[in-house]
């Protein structure tokens, strides 16, 4: 079955029409990747499956977006967003930290749901932190504050903080953006080595990206999902003419 | 499956945001009854005694606030000429060096006026106004207008220069620039067109300083001291609006408390007459170039 | 600016026109020369000099009131030394002066008044900078507390003494105590509502200043409002919110009337919240003008100096933290 899926996803900021008869399907522990140019809705459509769009204004959302299948667009109280929001993790394109110190990054989540204590809220953080690969650099200096941290550290510790709450799916929109070269490929080893216990999306306007590190890959243009399939094929034989456009580089 | 837990937070959620809009609320409701009440008794003080009689003899009915009046006006006067020429001149020192070592000295300066007691510029009103007029004219102590005009100068000072200085830097420098390029002299640049926009910002300034120092008392205490006769005469000490308001409050005569709840209501009305004059007509001047 | 100001800085010289002033890039020393002149260099110097001396007329003011205030002290300070500070006794007749009763009384109000106005201030603050940005409620909070910034000293203590002094009478009555009416209680009271506009402003707009991505961190993670605003918001911002509540504690030092009008000048510690005191600026308005003797004077302008150094302080702590601020981030 798969992790997401997405039906007549209509969404509408005032009266700008952002996304326009979205539907995919998004599989359980791959990555898939998002690309288009900017402004193609991409990002609006990420933050569809944590519900972030909410806190926007005059945004107006119809269309059925099932999560394990579940509506997540039906969910009209507190308790289930809040839920849902522990399920569904994001990062985000600049490195936001928070300004305490490492530990406390990390145990955020715990604590505010209250989901662990004392010895087995430190564990679950040394987990956490292995899972990203900063528990050995990182082990004694605990109690530094997080903006310390080079900007490469500070993404995984954003990455550190909701494994911590341990999540089923993974948003990362544009997460290396903010990164030089080598910090960037390592965050894709990341990704690769994460997605063994995590379903993955990615927003990236990197194309070379989307084509290393994803197994589906959808390309979006003005609101719509113009193409979606397996990365290879997209990159080698897509079938729209707009998707090849894009991939040869003759706009975006 | 209702988590307690975050049936616990949302509730702490809502009832935080309820208890910070009550003591928001609570913080600035005590306007609404100084306003009010300022207003209620105040109205019943006013009639046209009120305004054109001096103070009269303890136990008299009736008795007005011209002398204050009058002091009052002389003291913003003398205070704005003074304050005015050398606090536009250092607001646009300060906004034209922004790196010298000697303007960050005066950054701190002006500071720290700001920050003084009102009591202190008082003493120093004394020390520095009255004493040596004393001294020079070889008659006693002598207060006066003029003492009291200097002293609420200082006052104005960080106001003004503070203001002054932020209206000046948000002149684009393009403005300057382009006078400079067409061969103007820089001192001309300064005066024919960065003062020129900058003056809705400086006149804001300077009212504003004015409605601060139009409710001072304290340093009017030691320098202009009170007067119970009328005076217009500078070298002379005199009444003031908020030194009568501070003299009958504490006096135990109904009377003389009526008289002060009209005074009082004739200086806010003054002050936040100013405030809206400046927020709705300075503000939105600008000269076109 | 910096590079405007080197335009004009003293190593211009006006360009003489050599034949082939054409080679140098125009420039605007070019273009000065072709105007300026001798004369024009002069009118220059002067308004620089002019500015400068605008400078220097604010330090000299400042350095003036400390040495007014020093010397104006001496008798005071050579007469009593040190021990000034912990005397208790303030007795003009008998020419003993001790300031121990005013610095308690300044410092117990400060502090009582801060105390009170805290809870309101940061809700200020918080209502201000987070729940309510923009819109008409929060216009009218916030042109509220800017009127509430500008009501005259006096009017407070006007105000007070009519309504706050007869409550704290009836309270007093009810619950035993002496019925003053006035005292530490009523003048801090006051002092509270007077000094929470400028810690809430400064708050407000250090809680606006939080980036949104910081937030959206936390709202990602599940967290409600309350606790964005009070786990990462407010951490964020604390330092602003200390310099804000510095401030207001300078402001509330250094207040005369209000609190002359409602302590109950008392020359005395006074034995509890509910008694008459007196602070130091309220003594100097008492009694200064009566004061006759040189050692009552000076005593009471050494107690100026201490004030006047007191607020100093605290106004120059207040403002350090806001300078680093914004120079360096926040945190």
């Amino acid at each position: 079955m798969k992790k997401i899926t997405a039906a007549g996803l209509n969404l509408h900021y005032g009266t700008f029409h952002a996304l326009i008869d979205v539907s995919l399907g998004i599989e359980p522990n791959k990555i898939t990747a998002m690309i288009g140019p900017s402004g193609c809705g991409k990002s609006t459509l990420l933050r569809v499956f944590n519900r972030m769009n909410d806190a926007i204004e005059g945004v107006r959302v119809a269309g059925n977006v099932e999560l394990d299948g579940e509506n997540i667009l039906a969910y009209r109280d507190d308790e289930a967003i809040d839920i849902l929001r522990r399920k569904v993790g994001m990062v985000f394109q600049r490195p936001n930290p928070f300004p305490l110190s490492v530990f406390e990054n990390v145990a955020f989540g715990m604590r505010i749901h209250k989901l662990a204590r004392g010895r087995e809220l430190e564990d679950r953080v040394a987990e956490s932190l292995k899972a990203v690969l900063l528990w050995d650099a990182l082990k004694d200096k605990l109690k530094r504050s997080a903006l310390s941290l080079t900007l490469e550290q500070r993404q995984r510790l954003c990455i550190a903080r909701l494994i911590a709450v341990t999540p089923d799916v993974i948003l990362l929109d544009e997460p290396c953006s903010s990164l030089d070269p080598v910090a960037t490929l390592k965050i894709e080893e990341l990704m690769l080595e994460l997605k063994k216990r995590y379903t993955i999306i990615i927003v990236t306007h990197n194309m070379a990206q989307a084509a290393r590190v994803s197994d589906e890959t959808g390309f979006m243009l003005l609101g719509r999902l113009v193409e979606f399939g397996e990365t290879s094929r997209i990159f080698t034989a897509p079938q729209a003419k707009e998707t090849e456009e894009y991939i040869t580089g003759r706009y975006g | 499956m209702r988590d307690a837990n975050l049936v616990i937070r949302n509730g702490v959620n809502v009832g935080f945001k309820a208890v910070i809009i009550v003591f928001s609320v609570a913080a600035v409701l005590p306007l609404a009854f100084i306003l009010g009440f300022i207003a209620f008794q105040g109205i019943s003080a006013l009639n046209l005694d009120f305004f054109i009689h001096g103070s009269k003899p303890t136990g008299e009915v009736g008795g007005g606030i011209l002398n204050a009046l009058v002091g009052s006006g002389l003291l913003i006067l003398i205070a704005s000429l003074a304050a005015v020429p050398v606090s536009v001149v250092t607001g646009v020192y300060l906004a034209e060096n922004r790196t010298s070592k000697l303007a960050f000295f005066v950054r701190w300066a002006v500071d720290l006026i700001q920050g003084m007691p009102s009591i202190v510029l008082g003493l120093i009103g004394y020390a520095w106004f009255v004493l040596p007029i004393a001294r020079a004219t070889g008659s006693g102590v002598t207060f006066s207008i003029l003492a009291g005009g200097l002293t609420l100068a200082l006052m104005m000072l960080p106001i003004i220069i503070k203001s002054t200085e932020e209206t000046v830097r948000l002149i684009p420098v393009s403005l300057k620039e382009a006078s400079i390029a067409l061969g103007v002299p820089y001192w001309r640049t300064i005066l024919s067109v960065v003062l020129p926009a900058s003056l809705s910002g400086i006149v804001s300034g300077v009212l504003i300083a004015v409605g601060r120092i139009a409710g001072e008392t304290a340093p009017l205490l030691f320098t202009v001291f009170g007067n119970y006769y009328f005076n217009a005469d500078i070298l002379k000490p005199s009444d003031a609006m908020p030194l009568l308001i501070f003299n009958y409050t504490m006096s135990p005569y109904d009377d003389l408390h009526r008289i002060a709840w009209g005074a009082a209501f004739v200086l806010v009305a003054f002050i936040l007459i100013l405030n809206i004059f400046v927020r709705l007509v300075v503000r939105r001047w600008k000269i076109r170039f | 600016m910096a590079e405007f100001h080197s335009l004009n800085s003293a190593d211009a010289r006006p360009a003489e026109n050599k034949g082939g002033a054409e080679q140098a890039p125009p420039s605007f020393k070019a273009a000065r020369g072709r105007v300026g002149r001798t004369r024009g260099r002069i009118g220059e110097i002067l308004f620089k000099i002019l500015l400068t001396g605008g400078g220097f007329v604010v330090l000299v003011i400042v350095a003036g009131i400390l040495l007014s205030l020093i010397v104006n002290s001496v008798p005071s300070l050579a007469a009593f030394g040190p021990a000034f500070l912990a005397g208790t006794t303030w007795n003009p007749s008998g020419g003993e002066f001790g300031a121990l009763p005013f610095i308690v009384g300044t410092i117990l109000t400060a502090f009582l008044a801060l105390f009170f106005s805290l809870p309101f201030s940061l809700s200020l603050s918080v209502l201000l900078g987070e729940y309510f940005r923009k819109g008409p409620f929060a216009a009218l909070i916030r042109t509220m507390m800017e009127l509430l910034a500008g009501i005259p000293s006096v009017i407070y203590g006007l105000a007070g003494t009519f309504f706050i002094v007869p409550l704290i009478q009836a309270l007093e009555m009810g619950i035993g105590f002496v019925p003053y009416g006035v005292g530490i209680i009523s003048a801090s009271i006051v002092l509270a509502v007077m000094i929470i506009p400028y810690s809430a402003s400064l708050g407000k707009e250090v809680l606006e200043l939080v980036p949104e991505e910081l937030k959206e961190g936390a709202y990602s993670l599940g967290a409600t409002r309350t606790e964005v605003v009070t786990r990462i918001m407010v951490p964020y911002s604390f330092s602003g919110i200390i310099a804000g509540i510095t401030l207001a504690l300078g402001r509330a030092l250094g207040e005369t009337i209000a609190v002359t009008m409602l302590i109950g000048n008392m020359n005395a510690i006074p034995e509890n919240l509910f008694a008459p005191g007196q602070t130091i600026a309220s003594l100097i308005a008492n009694e200064f003008n009566e004061a006759g003797a040189d050692l009552h004077r000076a005593s009471l302008l050494e107690l100026g100096l201490i004030l006047f150094v007191i607020t100093a302080l605290i106004t120059i702590l207040g403002k350090y933290v806001i300078r680093k601020m914004s120079v360096g981030g926040s945190s």
